[in-house]
């Protein structure tokens, strides 16, 4: 069984208290960069194209965690939105929705991207800022605040999206399927 | 109980009474890659299967139209990549040479009505325009269903629209797209399949659905759907895709999560601004706004009767000085209707620069990008920050195109 809780420094995607919404791919991995192929050399674009966050590589941290608006991932259909912060080790990202096809690609490569209703709130009351340390259970729904000790909800994974995580990504689950 | 379009597309490619929330595993018909995520299949198919086959070469293809011819070595590299890769898998690929995937698999009879279509293309949905369900998916995902011809889908609820009132005599489905757009936003039609329904919408051609389907993408919905059609529009397509029009209809007692009414009584030209699709106004609040590039093309407004309406606009005056105004024909079959109709002369004549179909302008493309400061009008289907350059660019018709680089700013234009 892999691990269904993660905890880590977040970094929260927000312009003047307020969650930045509809943040497009073009916006995380900029289409000038489409023609690479090889994950490790993704991860120097994340962000790159979103006001502010331009040098958001060089600050990230493996196993550092994402807080970003609602419909982030909208746009365009690049795996390489998602791959980028893989690359970076970012360990999951948390929003109060995805764009339809950009959280597809997320739970195929076995990425945890996870939904809240609560972020607008919490980000807006400062509750939660860039530097917080958090941990999530996406088994169990609970989430913690550890540096504000406070706690808050997130979505359990759906069937799918746990099954494929479970296997590592949609291949290694297509591999459990032939078995049976 | 009876189904919506999407699920009884659906339900007929997996065996399944589906309903919304459920997740299947879905038979597609036509699985896709374009020279962009193509080559990354290519990379996931080899890494993860080895030289197995694909799973029926007869729907497996490569759509090339981002960068075509390629503009930089590393495009000819992956485009080179893709073909070596079909040629040894025995499947085909739609060259450089044929234009804008999702509309070259209209064309070629391959996204039919009640087809399941997935390719590395945002705005695949807009095969709904034709009633297939297209859907743009990532490269893990297309290399899965290049191996398996399946893919699994979680059915989405519908939402019905009802489009009341008619519209004044200069606005196009462009605008009406807009309007719609502007009033769904990003959230109401957010991961839902969509029904357009009332007189405005049933009485569009293909071109007018092509345009209105292919923002749902914007509005962040998953497809768009508009049952009810004139004869004529079926005979369009039956005569370009050789394949007779039979759409899926829904049910008289569909569930629908949400119905909504939108009123175009009276509609003016419309145009989005910098830096969101759903930033729309009317033309006329812009008027006067000084510009420096104009964009006709892209898998939203590329169709012949889009460029025969800016012909119609431009008439025998030129591009205003200092104004660069872009062509770019979706597809190689529209170029020749253009050719054989005397448009793309018109339009020559007009001073616009003419180029091979693809998508062109839209991204980074193969006729430019956008300088600091510039203000570019597009026909396309996004304005988001950097996509197209460093500029600014606004979403609008074809006629206003045509008609604000005749000017030089954004004007609206006249009815004749
Ligand atoms: S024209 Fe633009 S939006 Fe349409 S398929 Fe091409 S790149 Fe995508």
């Amino acid at each position: 069984m892999t691990e269904t809780t993660l905890s880590g420094k977040i970094w929260v995607l927000a312009e003047s208290g307020h969650l930045v919404e509809d943040i497009d791919t073009d916006q995380i991995f900029h289409n000038a960069f489409l023609h690479i192929t090889d994950i490790a050399e993704m991860g120097q674009y994340a962000l790159g194209n979103l006001k502010g966050w331009e040098n958001f590589p060089e600050k990230a941290g493996s196993g550092d965690i994402i807080i970003a608006g609602r419909n982030f991932g909208a746009g365009s259909s690049r795996q390489q939105a998602v791959d980028c912060f893989v690359a970076l080790g970012i360990s999951a990202i948390l929003a109060p929705s995805f764009g339809a096809i950009y959280f597809r690609n997320a739970v195929n490569s076995g990425f945890p991207l996870l939904r809240s209703t609560e972020l607008d709130t919490l980000v807006l009351s400062s509750q939660m800022e860039t530097g917080d340390r958090i941990t999530l259970d996406f088994g169990s729904s609970e989430a913690k605040n550890l540096t504000k000790e406070t706690s808050f909800t997130i979505e359990t994974m759906s069937g799918v999206q746990s099954a494929i995580f479970k296997s590592g990504n949609l291949f290694g689950y297509g591999k459990t399927l032939n078995r049976e | 109980m009876g189904q919506t379009v999407i699920e009884k597309i659906l339900s007929r490619h997996s065996q399944n009474d589906v309903r919304p929330g459920q997740v299947i595993w879905l038979d597609l018909n036509v699985r896709s890659a374009r020279d962009f995520g193509g080559p990354n299949v290519v990379k996931n198919f080899e890494r993860e299967y080895g030289k197995d086959q694909v799973d029926d070469p007869s729907k497996t293809f490569f759509t090339f139209d981002l960068c075509v011819p390629a503009c930089s070595i590393r495009y000819a590299n992956n485009q080179q990549i893709c073909r070596k890769f079909a040629r040894k898998k025995g499947f085909q690929v739609f060259d450089v040479d044929q234009g804008i995937g999702s509309h070259v698999l209209i064309q070629e009879g391959l996204a039919s009505a009640g087809t399941t279509v997935v390719g590395t293309d945002s705005h695949m949905n807009i095969l709904g325009a034709v009633g297939s369900f297209g859907q743009g998916m990532g490269d893990v995902d297309i290399t899965f269903a290049y191996k398996t011809g399946k893919t699994w889908f979680e059915v989405p609820e519908t939402v019905k629209v009802l489009i009341t009132g008619q519209m004044s005599k200069t606005a196009s489905p462009k605008d009406l797209t807009l309007f719609i757009l502007k009033q769904m936003g990003t959230r109401k039609g957010a991961l839902r399949a969509i029904e357009f329904y009332g007189s405005a919408v049933k009485s569009l051609d293909l071109s007018g659905r092509i345009t209105l389907c292919s923002m749902v993408t914007e509005m962040a919905g998953i497809i768009g759907f508009i049952p009810e059609y004139d004869k004529t529009f079926a005979e369009e397509v039956e005569e370009l895709s050789g394949k007779a029009y039979s759409p899926l209809a829904a049910d008289e007692d569909a569930e629908y999560s949400d119905v909504l009414t939108i009123d175009v009584s009276g509609l003016e030209p419309q145009i989005a601004a910098p830096f969101l699709p759903t930033n729309v106004h009317d033309v006329s609040e812009l008027c006067g706004k000084k510009i420096d590039s104009g964009f006709i093309g892209s898998c939203t407004n590329g169709r012949a009767s889009d460029f025969a309406e800016a012909a119609r606009i431009l008439g025998r005056y030129k591009v205003k000085e200092g104004v660069m105004l872009k062509i770019v024909p979706a597809t190689r079959i529209v170029y020749d209707v253009l050719l054989r109709e005397g448009i793309l002369s018109e339009l020559f004549k007009s001073g616009a620069i003419i180029s091979n179909p693809g998508c062109g302008g839209c991204a980074e493309g193969h006729i430019g990008l956008t300088g600091e400061g510039e203000v570019q009008l597009s026909t396309g289907n996004r304005n988001f920050a950097g996509k197209q350059g460093k500029g600014e660019t606004y979403l609008t018709s074809p006629a206003v195109v045509a008609a604000s680089c005749l000017a030089g700013c954004i004007t609206v234009p006249e009815h004749s």
